[in-house]
């Protein structure tokens, strides 16, 4: 009897082991591209010197830390990051059930089908292409905004590369222009799925179209919209780099405004070879990035369990 | 009530032709900017209606098309070898972790659910793959860090298996006598196309797309991806003719720079608008699919 179950045993054993051989590849990526960086983040307690290697450089304890907080960079990429996001939370949320609302009413199909095609357009491209547009409309010389737009109200050509006050607006407008479609998409599923007999009642009771959107179709996609707020929330603390690094065009004097955490990272590790600072800067995001997701992820379970991640 | 109805359809189609326009329009002055006459360029700028038409850039194009079309190669290499790559990794880790009978599947769903939370960032990754491992100015460069496989895409993919395939058609296929590997092959990528579908779009545009890892990790302008290309013009027009073998100093006094810069965007990204099309009901079904669980 025992040698049976133990056969059994050996045998059921036996059954599993091609799924574990299968799942090698992915498991080894996952340590190398994800799991071997963690002990990586090590660095920045470390006084890196290329020619002692990675791990034979001096600890230096918290002596990144003090450099990058004693800066003013560590003050203005942190506060670029959380407005720009915010900013980004917000307006993006909006303008997206506003146009899915929109796309809901057009009852013809072809109609609408056609402008969720165009408007998912400036989600497909890369941020490179985004960058020429940008520099079609705003370059000094050449630029649609000062050749064209600018001289039709009499107003003088602006240097858009160098003044950094326009920045904030110009980034949140290519970035709601490039997302806003993609995101509009899943509340646009969440309307269609809301029970058509609501909108009948509503109709026999005489509730007009502003009136049947203001009480049924905003309520019922509200968890999707807190749903995605909270998202947002917990990667509030990672930026999208290209938007910050190639859209201004890597330009030093627009920094103040278009600085960014990812951006500052980037810079300090391959263009000023800054190793210390910026990893100090890249061990702040990490954790602080996590424990905003942690956070979010509880109000999300407190509010609603069914829609935490874990 | 009819009236009120024509009018919200009117202010609907209204508002989204103007944001269509919206999302259009740097398109078209994209290629307009691209057709102009370099002179007309300097003169009134960029214009949706220049008042110069001319080739030039695109001819131009043509002679110095060596590095384009060899950047146009490395793109397409990448993006069609790392898909596959992808697709086929992530199907394998997915599917046994759809199966609820495997032990240990618990522990290693978390372990891919976790690098979504957590990240070593830049710094981290940026030395495994130059002091561990060293790719840099390779093509592996271009297709492992960070693109080839995500963990969110084999969650998706786990729940995708976990929720369409009824464990009675696997049960009956090992009762059959097929093998693990058989039955993967044989049952469950074919009922899975709709997914594959999704997740290989979604890879195959971050390839396509991607410029990070080729700013990160490569310095050999032979290895150049075509957005890597892209990105070097923009900061240095001249970078193309010092680079070919042509006549330096001839060709870049009639080099058309302000439209040739346009022509090679246009070129970029009418890849993705043709092929965009046949692929658009994946797409959307993909943003809409179901939720994602550790």
């Amino acid at each position: 009897m025992t040698a049976v179950t133990q056969t059994k045993r050996r045998n059921r054993f036996r059954r599993y082991v091609p799924l574990y051989i299968m799942m090698l590849p992915g498991l080894a990526y996952l340590v190398i591209n994800n799991y071997l960086p963690l002990f990586g983040l090590a660095i920045a307690f470390k006084d890196v010197n290329y020619a002692k290697g990675i791990w034979g450089s001096d600890w230096v304890g918290l002596q990144n830390f003090e450099y990058l907080f004693k800066t003013d960079d560590a003050y203005i990429i942190t506060r670029n990051t959380l407005l720009y996001n915010g900013a980004f939370i917000v307006l993006g949320l909006a303008i997206a059930v506003g146009i899915a609302i929109l796309l809901n009413e057009i009852k013809n199909r072809i109609a609408s089908r056609l402008y969720q095609s165009v408007i998912i357009l400036p989600f497909l491209i890369s941020i490179i292409l985004v960058s020429y547009l940008v520099y079609a409309m705003l370059s000094m010389d050449t630029g649609f905004v000062n050749k064209t737009l600018l001289p039709l109200f009499g107003l003088e050509p602006i240097n858009w590369y160098n003044e950094p006050k326009y920045w904030p607006y110009i980034l949140t407008l290519v970035h709601l222009w490039k997302g806003a479609g993609y995101s509009c998409i899943v509340f646009l599923a969440a309307i269609i799925a809301i029970d058509p007999e609501y909108y009948e009642a509503a109709r026999l009771d005489g509730a007009s179209k502003w009136m049947q959107i203001r009480r049924i179709t905003i309520p019922m996609i509200t968890p999707v919209i807190v749903m995605l707020a909270l998202l947002g929330i917990g990667r509030i603390f990672y930026s999208d780099f290209g938007l910050f690094y190639q859209v201004p065009m890597n330009s030093g004097a627009l920094f103040e405004t278009t600085n960014v955490i990812d951006t500052y990272v980037f810079r300090g590790l391959l263009q000023l070879g800054d190793i210390g600072m910026s990893s100090a800067a890249g061990f702040y995001q990490s954790f602080v990035g996590f424990a905003l997701v942690l956070v979010s992820n509880l109000i999300v379970r407190k509010i609603n369990k069914e829609n935490a991640l874990f | 009530m009819e009236q009120e109805n024509r009018i919200w359809q009117w202010a609907a189609h209204g508002v989204l032709i103007l944001l269509s326009l919206a999302c259009t329009l740097p398109f078209v002055l994209l290629i307009m900017a691209s057709l102009t006459d370099e002179t007309a360029i300097v003169t009134e700028g960029y214009s949706f209606f220049p008042s110069d038409f001319s080739l030039s850039a695109y001819t131009y194009l043509w002679q110095q098309s060596g590095q384009i079309f060899h950047a146009y190669g490395v793109t397409v290499l990448v993006t069609v070898v790392g898909t596959a790559a992808s697709l086929i990794m992530t199907s394998l880790l997915a599917y046994p972790l759809s199966r609820r009978d495997m032990p240990g599947g618990g522990t290693l769903s978390f372990m891919v659910f976790f690098t979504l939370l957590f990240n070593g960032g830049l710094v981290p990754t940026y030395m495994v793959y130059t002091q561990l491992i060293d790719i840099q100015d390779t093509l592996l460069a271009l297709l492992i860090p960070w693109l080839l496989m995500n963990g969110f895409n084999v969650l998706l993919m786990r729940t995708f298996f976990a929720t369409t395939i009824p464990a009675a058609v696997l049960e009956s296929a090992s009762i059959d006598g097929a093998g693990e590997y058989r039955t993967y092959w044989t049952i469950v990528l074919p009922l899975s196309l709709p997914i594959m579908a999704t997740v290989g779009m979604f890879q195959g545009l971050a390839y396509w797309n991607d410029w990070n890892n080729g700013l990160v990790f490569v310095h050999n302008p032979d290895l150049f991806s075509l957005q890597n290309v892209l990105n070097r013009i923009m900061n240095d027009i001249q970078y193309l003719t010092t680079n070919s073998n042509s006549n330096t100093s001839g060709a870049l006094a009639q080099l058309p720079s302000e439209t040739f810069r346009m022509a090679i965007a246009v070129i970029g990204v009418l890849p993705v608008l043709v092929v965009y099309p046949f692929f658009q009901k994946y797409f959307v079904k993909g943003m809409t699919i179901g939720a994602v669980k550790g």
